[in-house]
């Protein structure tokens, strides 16, 4: 698509510096009091040359369009990773409890889907090579997702800027082939899963005193949640996505679930951004 | 030729004659001065940046610095210089005698513009000396009002307060548009500066308010903590995006429409012809004006927007396109069929013409939402807006400052200078820039103080381009200067153009014209070819 654009625009920036070097020099001054000649303007010409891009650039809408369609939409399966942004470097969590930091080892072929939020400022995730971008902004989670076919390693830049070390705040997404991923993680430090840390933490904040796996608890059941729709209140009802649980965590008042009083406490300031991410992760686990 | 015995610039040659004058030509070379300034504090900052990208390593400045200089290059050039050059100098010196009337319809509002301006102008200066900025001329939140520990305040209030002046002067121009037409000049007698000046000030007018608004936000929620754009307190730091680019997208046509209107000046005087299309051109500054107040969310594409508001974004923003393509569809058939002579300011209009198309036709790749995800916040952007910014406003902007000098200072410059630098200019601007679209494409992102070595060789390319353009806008400060004393005098019409401002003498008498002019026909009306050397 980027080329056929280029083509188009080489064409018409050529006939229009075309048009006017021709008519520069064919209709160059010739005598010092030399008038141009009257051409009166024509209806017919006027409407060409403003349909014809209008037709030109909406094939380019569609098209962009098309390719944006996709590129928002993940497949079903996915390998997710939970990205936090912070000035000024960026920490990955893969779902079995491995943490780096400004390094991003995936496997080759699998759809690779970033669940990604930041801790103070915008920042924005940008690999040139898988053709994704997007910010990274602080209290919602956004996605990207790409398939990298080729091991190697590929740049992460930030690209939104973001104070100070902005430029420095760069990673590497590593590429690797299946077995060398395998490979690589089990080699590092096992922790136990993303849901296992945060079903942990789950106990030590004891929100498992009102959410138990049985119904007429003091909280509603959370097994099952994630994904489901959840009526409050109000009446109104919401998608249980991660940004949902998110705020039913630290501001439990905001969207209260129907047949429920208000009385969870707010968790706000005392779990980070990483926390919460292992409590959405146990959340989601739940069957 | 002797000058005129009496004309504005010999009425009175004390410092108060100038600084309490209410003559709005004299006001117009007290912008002058002051955006001249401006442009080269900006382009100073510009320098240091393309010295310190010349290698990949971030050597010459501090990051800090670093960041610093991109946003008051970013902060001067746009909201003191581009916005305001052309209106306030050209439109200005120009939009009464167009009219044929003596002044605008509020001088002292107008002194009290460029006074305004100048006090925006020195809290961005103060805040410039006491340790700058650093949250880029877009200021987003929540970096700009809980992170950044920088002069963030002083230069929101600087631009804050330049924003009325903007605001009085496009009220001023829809006024004298409106009431002080001299007789006969029908709306569709008026030469398209004044159709595209009027645009112009709509968006003043219209867009001003908010960006104002904006910024004083910004400064509120620094000192007060109110939480707009803090999430942690419950706010949005998207909102501040909308509302930044709400009227951050429609000031690119307040910096691009003024030079089509001098294009289209330019490209009639020098073809001896009418405009081809004058209805056409004519309003298709409206509708720039108008659609451009729609098409925001195309900044924002990446920010968190929702599938569908960008597909609306998108869609407009390829509209938006057409009436500029028609423009210069316009122009390109006026010269069919011109006398055309190559004189400087038309040299200006065809590097416009030139440097403008590619610029709107890169914009194209940025609307495609699906394209865009990849281009925005690299060096493609920064390429794309400096094609319209600098290709587009600068150029249009020279030019105009060409084609009037004449009637400004009642003299002529040194023409073969002239040529010269404006080729040094052109070439000099493609070599910048050109590049950056490729950097852009290869994924080197915007702001980056240091980069990966493979970007090395375009940012060389880029900065040698650099260096040349500044070159390319020195000569003219001194040759502009040099001819004020020694140019040939230059006549009321050197050019043989139409329009009003040509019956006047050079330089025109504080009222003007010594009787008001009478109109009859259209404009450009050039005496017709038949029987003459063809
Ligand atoms: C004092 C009891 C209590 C504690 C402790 C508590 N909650 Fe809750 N929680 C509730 C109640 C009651 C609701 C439903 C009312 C509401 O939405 O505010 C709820 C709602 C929720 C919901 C939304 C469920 C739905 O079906 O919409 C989630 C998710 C949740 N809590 C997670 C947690 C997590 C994680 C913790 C520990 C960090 C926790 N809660 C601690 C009582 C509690
Ligand atoms: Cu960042
Ligand atoms: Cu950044």
């Amino acid at each position: 698509m980027y080329f056929f654009l280029v083509a188009i625009a080489a064409f018409f920036s050529l006939l229009i510096a075309g048009l006017i070097v021709y008519y520069a020099v064919k209709y160059r001054r010739r005598a010092p009091d030399a008038v141009g000649t009257v051409v009166h303007g024509g209806i017919v010409l006027e409407i060409a040359w403003t349909v014809i891009p209008l037709l030109i650039s909406m094939v380019i809408f569609v098209w962009g369009a098309s390719v944006f369609f996709a590129m928002s939409r993940p497949p079903e399966e996915t390998m997710n990773v939970y990205v936090v942004g912070k000035q000024w470097m960026w920490k990955f969590q893969h779902l079995d409890g491995e943490r780096e930091i400004n390094e991003l080892h995936v496997p080759v072929g699998r759809a690779v889907k970033l669940i990604m939020t930041s801790e103070d400022v915008i920042h924005d995730v940008f690999v040139p090579a898988f053709r994704v971008k997007a910010d990274v902004l602080p209290g919602r989670y956004t996605h990207i997702w790409f398939q990298p076919t080729k091991p190697g390693r590929y740049h992460l830049f930030c690209a939104e800027y973001c104070g100070t070390r902005h430029s420095g705040m760069i990673g590497e997404v590593v590429v690797m082939e299946p077995s060398d991923y395998q490979a690589w993680l089990s080699g590092g430090a096992p922790e136990g899963s993303l849901a296992s840390a945060g079903e942990k933490l789950f106990a030590d904040l004891a929100c498992n005193t009102c959410h138990r796996p049985e119904a007429q608890s003091r909280g509603p059941v959370l097994q099952g949640l994630f994904g489901k729709t959840v009526t409050l209140q109000t009446g109104e009802t919401v998608v249980a996505d991660e940004a949902y649980i998110r705020e039913s965590i630290l501001n439990p008042s905001a969207k209260v679930t129907a047949g429920f009083q208000p009385i969870m406490p707010t968790f706000q300031g005392l779990v980070s951004e990483e926390q919460l991410l292992e409590l959405i992760e146990y959340v989601k686990s739940l069957r | 030729m002797p000058l005129p015995p009496q004309h504005y610039l010999n009425n009175g040659y004390g410092v108060k004659s100038w600084l309490l004058t209410r003559d709005h030509k004299r006001i117009a070379l007290l912008y002058l001065a002051a955006v001249t300034f401006f442009f080269f504090i900006g382009g100073a900052f510009a320098v240091v940046i393309r010295l310190e990208l010349a290698t990949p390593a971030g050597d010459l400045v501090s990051d800090e610095t670093y960041n610093k200089l991109f946003t008051m290059h970013g902060v001067m050039m746009v909201f003191f210089f581009l916005i305001p050059v052309i209106p306030a100098v050209l439109g200005n010196f120009l939009v009464p005698l167009m009219i044929g009337a003596k002044d605008l319809a509020f001088p002292k509002l107008n002194l009290a513009s460029w006074y305004i301006y100048m006090l925006g102008g020195l809290f961005t200066l103060y805040a410039l000396v006491t340790g700058g900025v650093d949250t880029g001329w877009t200021f987003y939140t929540p970096f700009s009002t809980v992170s950044s520990t920088t002069k963030v305040i002083p230069t929101a209030l600087g631009i804050f307060i330049t924003g009325f002046s903007s605001i009085l002067t496009g009220l001023n121009f829809i006024v004298t548009i409106h009431r002080m037409r001299a007789p006969g000049m029908r709306w569709f007698r008026m030469p398209l500066f004044l159709w595209s000046m009027y645009a112009t000030s709509l968006i003043f007018v219209l867009g001003t308010p908010v960006i104002a608004i904006t910024v004083l936000l910004i400064a509120a929620e620094r000192v007060f903590q109110f939480g707009f754009f803090d999430p942690a307190r419950g706010g949005d730091p998207v909102l501040f995006q909308h509302l930044f680019w709400f009227y951050s997208h429609p000031a690119v046509y307040i910096m691009v429409l003024p030079s089509m209107g001098i294009v289209s000046e330019i490209v009639a005087a020098f073809c001896r012809k009418q405009v081809f299309g004058y209805e056409f051109v004519a309003f298709s500054s409206l509708a720039i004006a108008v659609l451009g107040f729609l098409v925001w969310g195309h900044h924002m594409f990446i920010a968190g927007e929702s599938v569908y508001a960008a597909l609306i974004f998108s869609i407009l923003s390829f509209l938006v396109a057409i009436p500029s393509a028609v423009k210069v569809f316009n122009w390109t058939a006026t010269m069919y069929k011109g006398s055309i002579s190559w004189d400087t300011p038309m040299l200006y209009a065809i590097g416009f013409i030139g440097l403008f198309t590619v610029g709107g036709l890169t914009g194209l790749f940025l609307a495609a939402v699906g394209l865009d995800v990849h281009v925005t916040d690299t060096y493609f952007i920064i390429a794309h807006f400096h094609y319209i910014m600098v290709g587009g406003t600068i150029m249009g902007y020279l030019g105009g400052l060409h084609y009037w000098w004449p009637k400004i200072s009642g003299r002529q410059y040194n023409e073969a200078l002239a040529k010269l630098s404006a080729g040094i200019i052109f070439v000099g601007f493609n070599l910048t820039f050109f590049p950056q679209f490729v950097l852009g494409y290869l994924g080197m992102p915007r702001r980056y103080h240091a980069y990966p070595p493979e970007f090395q060789v375009l940012n060389v390319l880029s900065s040698a381009g650099a260096s040349i353009l500044g070159v390319g806008y020195l000569i003219p400060m001194v040759y502009l200067m040099w001819s004020l004393r020694y140019g040939k005098v230059a006549g009321s019409n050197p050019w043989g153009a139409t329009g009003l401002e040509w019956t006047t003498t050079s330089p025109p008498p504080t009222d003007n014209f010594t009787q008001t002019p009478i109109v009859t026909q259209e404009p450009y009306v050039y005496p017709r070819v038949e029987g003459r050397v063809a």
